[in-house]
């Protein structure tokens, strides 16, 4: 046989491949790139910014408690319920993340009621950026629930569930806190 | 509560002393001025709660600390 020939063959087989392979690999590469996790943007904290979250968690831990502070940690999260109902148990709660809508919840039933969209920047220093960190804001929030609800949900927009939680994590998220409570013993933390 | 910052002390002193209780007031009134809600942390057994103040007369008596920060707006 010709190398000529061999060449050929060759290059019909390399063609042959192509054609039965290619979509296959394709396809391969393709899903490879739609599970991942999709595009993300972080940055590191400098090291005034975790100061600031260092103190802000010392400040947290001394108004709700080291089992608060503890949940915060271990959740992402604190809570708080409103006041007991006829059965001495709360109608509804609040899951308060940072820097996110406060999303409050039938505390019977785990079903989702509301997302608060709230914010507290501070207007009166541009130069510090008008954020809190995370778990001032938190606290904040907090504070506000425990201490003028009223007036805390006049502040917010209130919008259907969904709107920038997940709605599924929420959902996770209200079992997480029973399981925290249940566990830990945790609910004297932040009523 | 700072932006970028944490807590930082603005002032302290005990109330019952004329001079100190002078210098709360008005760093009170200035947080006010400035937009600022005060929250006082509170503690009964087994339950931490806060209170929302808009006056120092409000600051209930044996409060160790009141914490100011900026007004929740509609986000």
């Amino acid at each position: 046989m010709s190398s000529g020939l061999i060449v050929v063959v060759v290059i019909v087989l390399l063609i042959l491949c192509a054609v039965a392979f290619g979509p296959f690999i394709l396809a391969s590469i393709r899903g490879r790139g739609s599970r991942s996790a999709g595009l993300r943007f972080g940055r590191r904290l400098s090291a005034a910014e975790l100061e600031a979250e260092r103190r802000a968690e010392d400040l947290m831990a001394s108004v709700v408690g080291a089992e608060g502070l503890e949940q915060y940690r271990a959740l992402g999260f604190l809570h708080a319920f409103g006041d007991p109902e006829g059965d001495g148990n709360p109608g509804y709660g609040y899951l308060i993340y940072p820097h996110r809508p406060i999303v409050s919840f039938d505390a019977r039933s785990g079903r989702l009621l509301n997302e608060l969209c709230v914010s507290f920047p501070d207007r009166s220093d541009a130069a510090a950026g008008g954020r809190l960190p995370d778990a001032d804001d938190v606290l904040a929030k907090w504070m506000a629930i425990r201490g003028d609800e009223l007036t805390l949900l006049a502040s917010a927009n209130i919008h259907a569930p969904g709107r920038q939680v997940d709605p599924d994590q929420a959902r996770r998220d209200v079992v997480r806190l029973g399981e925290w409570s249940t566990s830990s013993d945790g609910a004297a933390t932040a009523q | 509560m700072k932006p970028g910052l944490g807590d930082q002390l603005l002032a302290e002193g005990d109330p019952d002393v004329a001079e100190d209780e002078q210098r709360l007031i008005e760093t009170f009134r200035r947080q006010l001025d400035m937009g600022m809600w005060a929250a006082v942390p509170t503690r009964a057994p087994g339950r931490r709660e806060a209170v929302l103040v808009r006056s120092f007369s409000e600051v209930p008596a044996g409060s160790e600390r009141v914490i100011f920060f900026p007004p929740a707006t509609g986000g």
